[in-house]
């Protein structure tokens, strides 16, 4: 056995060397992987990881990928997917400490659980039915319960209030979900090295998910290619953003926690991962250390730049790039190796204090109201400290200075949304519909078949406070079916989204940047988008106990009706049975002569009127009786039996 | 739908809302005034059989019509619905029209009232064989038999020809068959759903038209599919049973409803106006979302036959009974679904005992006038017996 053993392990070579030769030849797939380190000014530390594996279009693909997950391809081959979200998120993202307007917090702070969106390239008709098969085939994929997703009361259409202007998007979103280590897995597995190499191999389950906030993402999208003949490129955009506190052993509160690598994951980078075109380490640090320093030019003004007073990085950066707000300190991976691994640590030296910058507003959501029969929901939007800073406002044609909001909202059918009740409050005054609300779209719910949707434009004055909007709605009753197995705790309504249509924001580099995906995608304008939370609404519940027992009871309570309503219809008193007997003494047909004679017999009184007619003609016409009857009965049961087996 | 009726009245915010009442309101008066006139009309019938049977004249009359719309008025169920804005008010003028209609014989009228009846909760279309009944043979009456006694006891006394006494007894066994009036019956009823439908029509043109109102409206009283609690039994059950069963289930209990229509029919055929409300109160019993309002209904009309129900059993059991449950069941909705300190089967407890009491006091009506053609025929006898 040791043997055999043996013998494979410089097959094994062998193989993974060719196998790297064919990725050498292969220009045309790209993979790379790369991770931000932020700082957060309430003392813990953002992790990003994004990788991004790019299949470029070619006649081939789908049957030859080298680097590109086959099952993703074949994904969007299949269904025709031209732009696709899927999101796995647990915890909520403090959009006040870890900052609302740059582009990783409006790509990445995402609703609790699942969230998916796609964009088809399917004729109308069939976007739901690719919609339902995509649902499946994701649930199949990544372990998650996103097939519920594919009954048409948990997803919606949204047409523009979701920032992406498409008749063929769909929306759904599973607040429920609980997102653990089995949904990682198999979204480890759709990278080249897993996590057994480069920087996923940071990913270490104890220390991901002790956190405060991780949310793993995969978005993909089809770029075409314009060439005849020539299918289309698919882009393969992973993330998993962690936020970790790391753990501290100083006194001071006011002294931002030093750490590093190895300190928040319990592990190191050992070299990069060989298939990886880039792997880049890049650390953030926003807010006034940035415009420390003006003007570095000289090798020792650099070098200021990371080990100054105020901080010290254990590592010398490759390059540091300066933004508008930020310093951004770039790391190579490459150079390390077994004997010198990577482990960037930062260790502060002095209290420092700093803010993130904001959305133009706050958002929050909650319930109001009592009991279970009806409540109301509120948004309420509060202004920020960063707005005035903000560009991006804008002058309608009389001057006067709007912020735009866009609010999405998805009902599940049992809250049975009234959209007339809609009342908006600016600075605590009710405002109408005309003066503030630009635009609405409204789909109403149906029970049991579609969920609700509203989305909203609403063009605030610049110089609001804060902005509230209600809505009633009346609860629904279920079956009993339909509950959740723990249907006491509630039922959850998926978060609303509030984008600021006339607000992008990006990072702006001063600085040519090398080809990183992750910073050039910072670079680009980007919606700022944040969700609401997730409310839980308290429905009446059946007692589940007891189903039987309420069938017994309703249908005794009908045969009571049943049963006395015939009685005292069919009940006749003395006199009348009397005058009916006479009546029946008259004129007496063989069957009722044949009654009465049984009747008599049973009750042990002799026969009133002697028969007449002779007992053979008697049989005969029972006979006949007899065998109409039971041709009856075989005729039905014939019919039965072919109507039973024509299904 | 006038299911909700127990819960918006507790709410006291609704009240200030009572914009939309006038209708209602004017709804109830007019209900009320129909049903007087019903009740004089019946009460006019009633002393002219009991004239044309030669008793009961020592006996009060009670003005039946009277009582019968200071039932209505009065009755904390039509106060409760229209307090609460249901729409129950405005379904039974309809029905109350569509009587007074029969009763006063304007066809037209009886038509109107049964097809929007019918249009709005679809259980009135049971009314058709009772409002037949009326345009055929006339109001309530005692048995035919009873007549047929007192003119054979007449006859055998005044007469002596055999072939006048032959020739009376077949006029009187068959009454005049108003074939014609029932034919108009059904030509006004042929007319005005057409017109109901073709406006249906006209104005859901746009919104898929008449199979989405059948499908929206009676498909959607059929299959029960709102399950929010009503003091009926259905919600509850339809909201525990097996969805295997459910469409058995729909169909048992809705044939329930047309199951005891013929035997009612083969009883009560000499009395249109008390089956009519037998049916009411049957369907206001076993209807998909029952409501208050229905129960004022055929509580109303239950008093136009004060005169023929005096010896009804049960009465006092019956009104402790349904005060009971109209004080009781908004205390459990209320802990139910408000306080949520009881579970549904507090609520549902009350809307069984509810339906018991409803079935008993439909039973026992029907017991009552049974008994009291009954009695009318021992008299009757009786009275001949002693005449000859």
């Amino acid at each position: 056995m040791a043997c055999l053993v043996r013998s494979w392990i410089p097959l094994l070579f062998l193989q993974s060397f060719l196998v790297a030769i064919a990725f050498g030849s292969n220009e045309g797939e790209e993979f790379s992987e790369e991770l931000l380190l932020k700082p957060l000014p309430d003392r813990k530390v953002l992790a990003h990881f994004h990788f991004e594996n790019r299949a470029p279009p070619s006649n081939s693909h789908g049957r030859n990928h080298h680097l590109f997950p086959k099952a993703i391809s074949q994904l969007v081959q299949k269904f025709r997917v031209k732009e696709m979200e899927l999101s796995f998120t647990q915890g909520r993202w403090n959009h006040e400490h870890w900052g609302g307007f740059d582009p990783l917090s409006s790509m990445n702070a995402k609703p609790v659980g699942v969230e998916l969106w796609a964009v088809f390239d399917v004729p109308q008709s069939q976007v739901d039915i690719s919609w339902k098969n995509l649902t499946h085939a994701l649930s199949g994929l990544f372990c998650a319960s996103i097939n519920f997703l594919e009954s048409s009361t948990s997803y919606a259409a949204p047409t523009w209030g979701f920032g992406t202007n498409s008749d063929k998007l769909r929306y759904g979103s599973l607040p429920r979900e609980a997102v653990c280590t089995e949904n990682l897995t198999p979204w480890l597995k759709l990278l080249p090295c897993r996590d057994k190499d480069g920087i996923s191999a940071l990913m270490n389950r104890p220390s991901v998910y002790r956190g405060f906030y991780h949310s793993q993402r995969l978005h993909l999208s089809t770029v075409e290619s314009g060439q005849e003949g020539l299918g289309s490129g698919i882009v393969l955009e992973q993330t998993l953003t962690v936020v970790i506190q790391p753990e501290t052993t100083s006194v001071e509160t006011n002294m931002q926690p030093s750490w590093s690598l190895s300190s928040l994951f319990g592990r190191k980078v050992v070299g990069s991962c060989v298939l990886a075109k880039s792997s880049n380490v890049y650390l953030q640090l926003e807010g006034r250390l940035g415009h420390e320093s003006k003007n570095v030019d000289t090798e020792i003004e650099a070098h200021k730049l990371w080990m100054n007073s105020d901080f010290d990085l254990s590592l010398k950066p490759d390059r540091v790039i300066r933004e508008s707000s930020s310093l951004l300190f770039i790391f190579d991976i490459d150079k390390s190796s077994d004997s010198e691994p990577f482990d960037l640590g930062l260790t502060w030296k002095l209290p420092s204090k700093w803010s993130c910058e904001q959305a133009p507003l706050h958002a929050s959501r909650f319930l109001m109201g009592s009991g279970n029969e009806r409540g109301a929901i509120a948004i309420l939007l509060k202004a920020t400290e960063s707005q005035e800073k903000l560009s991006g406002r804008n002058l309608t044609t009389d001057g006067r200075c709007t912020i735009k909001a866009n609010i999405f909202q998805i009902f599940p059918w049992y809250i049975k949304v009234y959209y007339h009740t809609l009342q908006i409050f600016v600075d605590q005054q009710q405002k109408t519909d005309s003066e503030v609300l630009k635009k609405i779209n409204v789909s109403p719910s149906t029970d049991k078949v579609s969920s609700g949707m509203l989305e909203m434009m609403l063009e605030l004055p610049c110089e609001v406070k804060s902005a509230a909007i209600s809505i009633e709605y009346d609860k629904g009753f279920l079956h009993i079916d339909e509950y959740p197995p723990d249907a006491n705790q509630g039922f959850d309504i998926p978060s609303a989204l509030i984008s600021f249509p006339s607000h992008h924001a990006s990072l702006d580099f001063q600085e040519e940047l090398s080809k990183s995906p992750l910073l050039s995608s910072f670079k680009e304008k980007s919606l700022v988008r944040s969700y609401t939370e997730v409310l839980l609404v308290p429905l009446t519940t059946p007692d589940f106990s007891m189903p039987y027992n309420v069938i017994t009871i309703t249908c005794t309570i009908f045969a009571l009706y049943f049963g006395s309503l015939l009685n005292v219809l069919r009940r006749r008193i003395g006199e009348e049975e009397r005058f009916l007997k006479s009546q029946a003494g008259k004129k007496r047909g063989g069957l009722k002569q044949l009654l009465s004679r049984l009747t008599a017999k049973i009750r042990g009184r002799p026969i009133e009127a002697p028969s007449s007619e002779s007992p053979a003609a008697e049989s005969s016409f029972l006979s006949s009786k007899l065998i109409f009857k039971i041709i009856l009965v075989a005729g039905a049961a014939a019919a039965w039996q072919y109507f039973s087996t024509d299904k | 739908m006038a299911h909700h009726c127990c819960s918006r009245f507790l709410d006291l915010s609704r009240f200030r809302g009572l914009k939309g009442n006038q209708v209602i309101s004017c709804a109830d008066i007019l209900s009320a005034m129909l049903l007087r006139g019903i009740g004089q009309k019946l009460q006019m019938a009633y002393g002219l059989n009991a004239r044309l049977l030669g008793f009961f004249m020592d006996k009060v009359i009670l003005p039946c019509g009277d009582i019968a719309a200071l039932v209505y008025f009065w009755n904390p169920f039509t106060i409760v619905s229209c307090v609460g804005l249901s729409t129950s008010p405005i379904e039974n003028l309809a029905v109350i029209l569509a009587l007074f209609g029969a009763v006063t014989r304007r066809v037209p009228l009886a038509a109107f009232g049964f097809v929007m009846a019918t249009h709005l909760s679809l259980y009135p279309a049971t009314l058709a064989i009772p409002i037949i009944i009326i345009l055929r043979y006339g109001l309530d009456a005692p048995p035919i038999k009873l007549f047929l006694q007192t003119r054979s006891v007449e006859n055998e006394k005044s007469s002596t020809s055999t072939v006048s006494k032959q020739a009376k007894s077949k006029q009187t066994t068959h009454l005049p068959f108003l074939w014609k009036t029932v034919a108009h019956f059904l030509f006004w009823v042929l007319l005005w759903s057409l017109y109901v439908l073709v406006l249906c029509a006209l104005s859901l043109n746009k919104y898929g038209g008449l199979e989405e109102m059948f499908k929206r409206t009676y498909g959607f009283i059929l299959s029960i599919e709102d399950l929010s609690p009503n003091i009926g039994v259905f919600w509850y059950f339809f909201a525990e049973v097996f969805d295997f069963f459910r469409n058995f289930f729909l169909i048992v209990f809705h044939v329930n409803v047309l199951f005891m229509l013929l035997p009612l029919v083969i009883r009560l055929k000499h009395r249109p106006c008390f089956l009519a409300f037998v049916y009411l109160a049957i369907s206001s019993i076993l209807k998909s979302y029952p409501s208050v309002g229905d129960s004022a209904l055929y509580l109303s009309l239950w008093a136009l036959f004060v005169n023929e129900l005096v010896d009804m059993k049960f009465s006092f059991f019956l009104f402790c009974g349904y005060l009971g449950i109209s004080l009781l069941s908004p205390v459990m909705h209320n802990l139910w679904i408000w306080r949520g300190t009881g579970n549904a089967n507090f609520y549902f407890g009350n809307a069984i005992g509810y339906a018991c009491f409803q079935i008993v006091f439909v039973v026992e009506s029907v017991s009552a006038m049974l008994n009291h053609d009954r009695a009318l025929r021992r008299s009757s006898s009786n009275h001949g017996e002693v005449k000859s």
